[in-house]
Formats: structure tokens, sequence, C-alpha cells
């Protein structure tokens, strides 16, 4: 008996340790700096421009990622075929690649001087030093963050709902939208709020692949960077911000599919 | 008409079934799990491909590998009832029903819908969703979206395998009852032979990949063509070697000890088998009294009510099956570990070569 309370002890102060280490540091972000300083330091020009940068950038890469992700997270799902654990390694790859890797890596493939970089200006887009860049950048960076969790999600489905709706005459095309997509929903929630997150924080690949400019390609992980050697305040503002944000799609997500998990617990 | 003869393997077990099933018949593939019966109908419905084979209802060829033909499972028109009803939890209850109806006009879905729960008794729970029905509500919904689509064929595996016993007798004849009107070949899977006897016209016993026997639920149980049909009807099963007697009768040393006496001809290895119900108990220790030629001493291993009968669980040197009425079970005093005399006639012991 004793022995079990001494390891229920130890089990919650390694929580204990845990949860402080990691959230110290955030509430340190609101508290260093008074809330009146975080405000006024928000008003400046550069910070507002970060900030829209960012959402838009990320926004623009999400819904890429949710358009192509989805039916390549389908067909992995479903299929077997010679091959599938090598797509979905290399879909996977990203994740482990450091992010000032991923932006060499795209500058070899997209830049000027890159595998396809002729044929990519050929073409239209100019991407390095442009925002098209970011969202190249964060699409690279941020997808295996989706595409992983929408495996998971249509790899949980009952194989007998998607049997069900062949059987009662729907096409593949009809069961993958009628029965899939719903029935998946909070898992794919879930992985475009990791997706989403993933590419807010996005901070090598972008700044080796598209730079740094104000307004252009500068987002708010950037513009924290650029502001923490000489202004320490903004960077603490815009950080501060980041987080809320961050935080907000979390618990966002976790409400969506979270209140899903519980109804079908309830069943 | 509903027919197939396909082939493929399954893991370990090669499948290798052809069956032939009339318009308003219901034939019940019966078998233990692992035995393939599921996989039957899956073929049929096109959920899989087997090796080698053909699937033909009313003519028009759904499956030919020879010829290269497979139609996808959506244009088979198959009404497939799954094992756990598979309705899509993300519909009500109306809307599962309307899924399947591509020929219907948008507009009349919903009606058309609404009338078909009707006919189940659950027109009062079409706005519901699945996760708050049960097992029964599942049931006659599911069995409302298979027939909305008007199927040509009837795939149902194990219909009521998932519902309590008590509703179990209900969705039985609720179902026998269906599967006459609907009026078109229907294939049922279930590992249980009483549910095929309830439901079907005939019964194919299917072991190992193969179907073993064919015939009516009454037919395999008079003259069960081996001993693993003879146990799947509920019939006792012993072991043992037969030699002729010297009168005309056939004498069989159980495997273990004992000696059982049967009108049928047959020597060596075989499988002795009674339905329990031809099986009567004496108190231990009576002398003989009736004409029966077969008296093994038993114990009393258990003892079950199955509505008006009582089971009768006992152990000789191989174990053995009683049912008796309630009032001569009451008489006997049969409880666990009381000592009885199972006794039945040479004329109800039927003798399978093993």
């Amino acid at each position: 008996m004793i022995g079990e309370r001494w390891f229920g002890a130890l089990l919650v102060i390694a929580l204990g340790v845990a949860l402080t280490f990691l959230t110290l540091p955030l509430v340190a972000i609101f508290v260093d700096v008074g809330p009146g300083e975080l405000v006024a330091s928000l008003g400046e020009p550069g910070t507002l421009a970060a900030l829209r940068l960012s959402l838009e950038t990320t926004a623009i890469a999400l819904a890429v990622i949710v358009l192509l992700g989805t039916p390549a997270a389908w067909l992995l799902a479903t299929r077997s075929f010679r091959g599938r654990s090598i797509a979905v390694t290399l879909v996977e790859l990203p994740l482990v690649v450091p992010p000032a890797v991923a932006g060499i890596a795209l500058l070899a493939a997209l830049g000027p001087q890159g595998i396809l970089g002729e044929r990519v200006s050929a073409a239209g887009p100019e991407l390095v030093f442009q925002t098209a860049g970011v969202v190249v950048a964060l699409t690279f960076v941020a997808s295996p963050f989706y595409i992983r969790q929408a495996l998971a999600a249509f790899g949980a489905l009952d194989p007998a709902l998607l049997e069900a709706s062949r059987t009662l005459g729907a096409s593949e095309a009809r069961t993958f939208v009628a029965v899939a997509l719903p029935n998946a929903l909070p898992g794919l929630v879930a992985g475009g709020a990791l997706a989403w997150g993933r590419a807010l924080g996005e901070f090598g690949a972008t700044l080796v692949f598209a730079g740094s400019l104000s307004g252009v390609t500068q987002t708010a992980p950037l513009a924290i960077y650029e502001r923490f050697a000489n202004d320490f305040t903004g960077a603490l503002a815009l950080s501060a911000v980041l987080v809320a944000v961050s935080a907000t799609i979390l618990l966002g997500a976790k409400l969506v599919s979270g209140g899903r998990v519980l109804g079908d617990a309830r069943a | 008409m509903l027919a197939l003869d396909a082939q493929t393997a399954l893991g370990a077990l090669e499948l290798d079934v052809a069956l032939e099933v009339a318009p308003a018949e219901c034939l019940a593939l019966v078998g233990p799990s692992g035995a393939g019966k599921t996989s039957v109908l899956r073929i049929v419905a096109g959920l899989m491909r087997p090796d080698s084979g053909w699937v033909r209802c009313d003519g028009e060829p759904w499956l030919d590998t020879e010829r290269g033909v497979s139609l996808a499972p959506d244009r088979r028109r198959v009404g497939f009832l799954f094992q756990d009803y598979a309705l899509f939890p993300n519909l009500c209850a109306w809307r599962n029903v309307a899924y399947g109806m591509d020929r219907v006009p948008r507009a009349q879905r919903r009606v058309r819908a609404l009338e078909l729960l009707e006919r189940f008794g659950m027109a009062a729970l079409a706005e519901a969703r699945p996760r708050t029905l049960s097992g029964g509500e599942r049931q006659r919904v599911s069995l409302a979206r298979a027939l909305a689509r008007e199927p040509r064929a009837l795939l149902l595996d194990e219909p009521l395998s998932a519902l309590d016993a008590r509703t179990r007798a209900l969705a039985s004849r609720e179902l026998a009852a269906l599967l006459r009107a609907a009026g078109v070949p229907a294939i049922l899977v279930t590992h249980d032979f009483e549910e095929a006897a309830l439901l079907a016209d005939r019964v194919a016993v299917i072991d190992g990949g193969r179907i073993v026997q064919t015939g009516t639920a009454a037919e395999l149980a008079a003259a069960p063509g081996s001993a693993f049909v003879a146990d799947l009807t509920g019939a006792v099963v012993l072991a043992g070697t037969a030699r002729p007697d010297g009168t005309g009768l056939t004498e069989v040393e159980l495997d273990g000890g004992g000696r059982v006496t049967s009108t049928d001809v047959a020597a060596g290895s075989v499988a002795v088998t009674v339905h329990p119900w031809e099986v009567s108990l004496e108190r231990g220790g009576a002398e003989a009294t009736g004409s029966a030629q077969n008296r093994l001493p038993v114990t009393v291993a258990s003892v079950a009510q199955i509505g008006n009968r009582v089971r009768v669980g006992l152990m000789a040197t191989q174990p053995l099956t009683a049912e008796l009425t309630e009032a001569a079970a009451r008489d006997l005093g049969l409880v666990p570990g009381a000592a009885a005399v199972a006794v039945w006639k040479a004329t109800a012991t039927r003798l399978i070569a093993r």
C-alpha cells in the first residue's frame, strides 16, 4: 500500500512539473509587460501588417492542404496497392525534416536556380521573396499534420458503413461525400487545427525560401524575431496575440471534435 | 432466381460454393464462424471479388470472371442487412431509409421512407438518430432501408445476432413474415440452426468453405449426413465403434465405455446421434421398465429452462443432452450432481460413418 501511494505521488509530481514548465513561459508573455503597453505596441504599423499576412497566408495554405490532402488521404486509407506504405512515409517526411532544410529544399526545387525554377517563372508566379512563396513554405511544412490525421480518421470509419452505402446504390464519390466526410469530420477538424497551428508558427522554411520582407513575406513569427533585438515589448505583444490565436484554434477544434466524441460515448 | 458458383482463397480457407435460390425462397447458410458464410454474401453483393466464378440474378450476369464481367456493388440492386446494421450515424432514421431511393423523385422520398418505417412500426422514430435507437429498432430501420431500394435479392448477415433474447423472438417472427412478403430470393447467414429452421425454406450447411449438406431443416435434423451436421442441428453426438449384434441390429461400443444399439446398419468407427427430445430420464438405479433398448447411467451436469421445456445437460463417458417437460423434471428432482439413467429407443438412434 505504501509503495502504491509513493508511486501515485510520483505521478502527480511529474504532471505538476510538466504543466508548470509548459505553461509558465506562455503565462509570462502576458505578465512580463503590462496589458496597456501590449495594446499600445500593437498599434505600430508593421505589427498589424505581419498579423494580417500570417492569417491570410495560413488560411490559403490550409485551404490548399484540405482540398488536396483530403482526397489523397482517402485514397491512402481505402486502397491497398504496391508502394502504399512508401507513399505514406513520403507524405509524413516533412514532419521530421528541419524547417530550415525544408526552406533550402524548396529553393533547390522551385527557386530561380532550382530544378523547376525556370518552368515556375515561365508559368507566372514569382515565389521567392513573394507572398505566394510564404504559402508554398507553409503548405509544405504543415500538410503532413493534416494528412496524417485525415488518414487516421478515414481508417477509423466502420467499413460496413461504406459498404452499406455502396449496396444502397451510391457510387464511391457519393459514399465519400455523404458518408465518409460527415462521419470522419471530427478527425478532419482536429487535423486542420494541428496544421493551422503549425503553419501559424512556421519560421525557418519561410525565412529561407521567402525571406522576411515587411508587408510581403514577413509573417508574425518573423516579425517577432526582427523586433526581439531592439523592441522586446513589441515582440512580447505580438507573441501574446499569436498565443491567443493558437489557443483559440486548439480550443475550437477540441469543442468541435470533442463534443462529437462525447456524443458517441453516450450511445 | 439468384445463382452463384464461386471459388476463392480466403487466407488458409479455400471457399468453393455453388448455390441456387428461387424467387421468394429463403436459403439459410449455416455454419461455424470462419466457415466462409459472410464471404458468400459479399461475393453476391460485389463487396468481394472471388478468384473465379459467376453470379447471376434473374438471368443478368453480375459477375463472370471468365468473361471479365463484374458489376460494381451499387449496380447490383441487392438489399444487404449488415450484422451490426451499419446505419449511417450522421443521418436520422428516415434519411437512412431514403438513402438508397435513387429511382424515387427527390420530393417523394420522405413520404416513401415514412411509409416504409410505418410498416415496421417505426414512423414515430423517423427523426431519431441511430445511436438513440435500441437494437430491435435499428434492425427495423435497417430492414426498411434495405427494402427501400426494391432489391432483386436480399442478403442478411446474422440478422438477429445483435439483439437480446427477448427482442429476438419478436424480430424473428417479423422477419419471417417479411421474407415471405418480399418475393425475392434471399440468402440468410447464421451460425444458429434454430434461427435457420425458423426463417428459411431451405438450409445449406457450410463448413471449411464448402457446402456439406442442403435440405429443409427437418430433413437435416432427421437425416444428418455427418456428425458435424448432426451436432449443428442440436442432436446428441457420441463417438464409438459399431458392429452387427447378430439379431439384425447394430451394437456400438462408445469410446470411453458404455454400449448403445441402433436399427441403422453400420460397421467400424461411427458417430451415434439422437435428438435430445428422444432421450428420457429415469431415477438412478431404477429397473428397466419400458421397451427402450438404450440405457446409459449418467450424472446431471446442468438444468436449463427453455420456454415450457427443460434442457438437461448430462455426463456419461461422453456428454449428452435430454429435453423434458417441466413437470417431469420436477418429479425426478433433477439437480446438478444427481445420478440418473438416460433412456432412448434403438429406432431413434442414427449412425453416421466417421
